[in-house]
């Protein structure tokens, strides 16, 4: 924590999963101190040591706060939930639950590792569009099924929950890979009624203190 | 997803293994898989969620067969390493007994399977001796020997224990 006593989220203005707690910071009104770390410049800050030994996963997001060090994004909102309750981004009932962690799992751990950062220098730059689209356009079809009957107004019923925190941050990579979004009218329209939310606004990567000028809102 | 595993329980169809477990813990939570502590809970959580969602993820079949029949042993080997490498660090200042604490919890029952295919793709465990250990001890438990790939319905006759 800072001398004030505020959480710091190390994060990178464009990184999905960092998108996803920055959003749930805001929505429970969390005030926090943002270290930024950029994944490309310098080889790579988040290899640095003393990064490494903050977080050994070497990756953003990680959030310093109450003591302690959380790396993964869902384990991060997993403990918000559990330690700041109010507004809930988990529903009371188990079954929601449950469909709020199945969707949240399928894009934080089904669609997401495959197209990130790391993985996509592995595969070399002439693949990487196809790769990052087929891991993305594979998921999404699932989902959308998964979503036809989860949701109303979003993911899962008519309440925000960590599935919306997910959900935008993979479309917005989806557009960023030029992914065809027509086969996905469900996720299309939760994604632009989340987008209407100002804790989904505030977050977004083009109003991060990192975000370069050239993509700033 | 068309993928596995999936349960069905108490009227619903539930995938993504973390998702069902947790249900699982919510509905059914006697003995323990999550501490009460919420900094534990996190740190289950964590280690988890580095295994369930960023080792596991890019060494299975599906991806697998998209890197080619060539490339497939490195890539896995890389992935698990990679994991590996962090997991090693982070295990040593969460782990006891188990990997958090001296409890069993979801983060063990992400380990164990991940250990076995780090063995399956002849990742050299040399460097991870916390791993090791935790490994070993997980697998003397019953639970861990009755849900062993090796003693399923659906075993081949040459690999059944």
């Amino acid at each position: 924590m800072t001398e004030s006593g505020k959480p710091i989220l190390y994060s990178y203005f464009r990184s999905s999963c960092s998108w996803r707690v920055r959003i749930a910071l805001a929505l429970k009104g969390i005030d926090y101190e943002t270290m930024p770390i950029n994944l490309i410049k310098d080889g790579g800050q988040q290899f640095s040591k003393e990064f490494q030994a903050l977080n050994p996963t070497r990756q953003v997001p990680a959030l310093e706060i109450d003591g302690i060090t959380i790396s993964q994004s869902l384990a991060i909102i997993e403990y918000l939930e559990e330690t700041r309750p109010t507004p809930r981004l988990l529903p009371q009932d188990p079954k929601k639950r449950a469909r709020v962690r199945m969707i949240s799992d399928l894009i934080a751990g089904g669609i997401h590792p495959l197209q990130n950062l790391s993985v996509l220098k592995q595969v070399g730059q002439e693949n990487q569009l196809t790769w990052a689209q087929n891991a993305i356009t594979s998921g999404f079809n699932s989902l959308e099924q998964i979503l036809q009957s989860t949701a109303g107004q979003y993911c899962v019923g008519d309440e925000v929950s960590m599935a919306d925190l997910c959900l935008v941050p993979q479309v917005a990579n989806a557009e960023r890979f030029k992914v065809d979004l027509t086969p996905y009218p469900t996720i299309s329209r939760i994604n632009k009624t989340l987008l209407a939310l100002e804790a989904f606004q505030v977050s977004h990567p083009c109003r991060q203190p990192d975000t370069p000028a050239e993509l700033r809102a | 997803t068309r993928q596995v595993p999936a349960l069905e329980i108490d009227g619903i169809t539930i995938s993504q293994s973390l998702a069902i477990i947790e249900y699982l813990e919510e509905t059914r939570p006697t003995p323990r898989l999550l501490p009460q502590d919420p900094k534990k809970r996190a740190r289950v959580r964590m280690i988890s969620d580095l295994i369930a969602g960023g080792i596991h993820p890019l060494q299975n079949l599906s991806v697998l067969k998209q890197v080619g029949q060539e490339n497939q042993l490195t890539w896995a080997q890389n992935a698990i390493t990679s994991g590996f490498n962090s997991l090693e660090q982070i295990l040593q200042s969460t782990a006891g007994q188990y990997c958090v604490g001296d409890e069993v919890s979801m983060a063990d029952l992400c380990l164990v399977p991940q250990v076995a295919n780090a063995e399956r793709f002849k990742v050299d465990l040399t460097p991870y001796p916390t791993i090791s250990r935790i490994n070993k001890t997980l697998l003397a438990l019953e639970a861990f020997q009755v849900s062993h790939p090796c003693r399923q319905p659906d075993t081949p006759a040459e690999l059944r224990a």
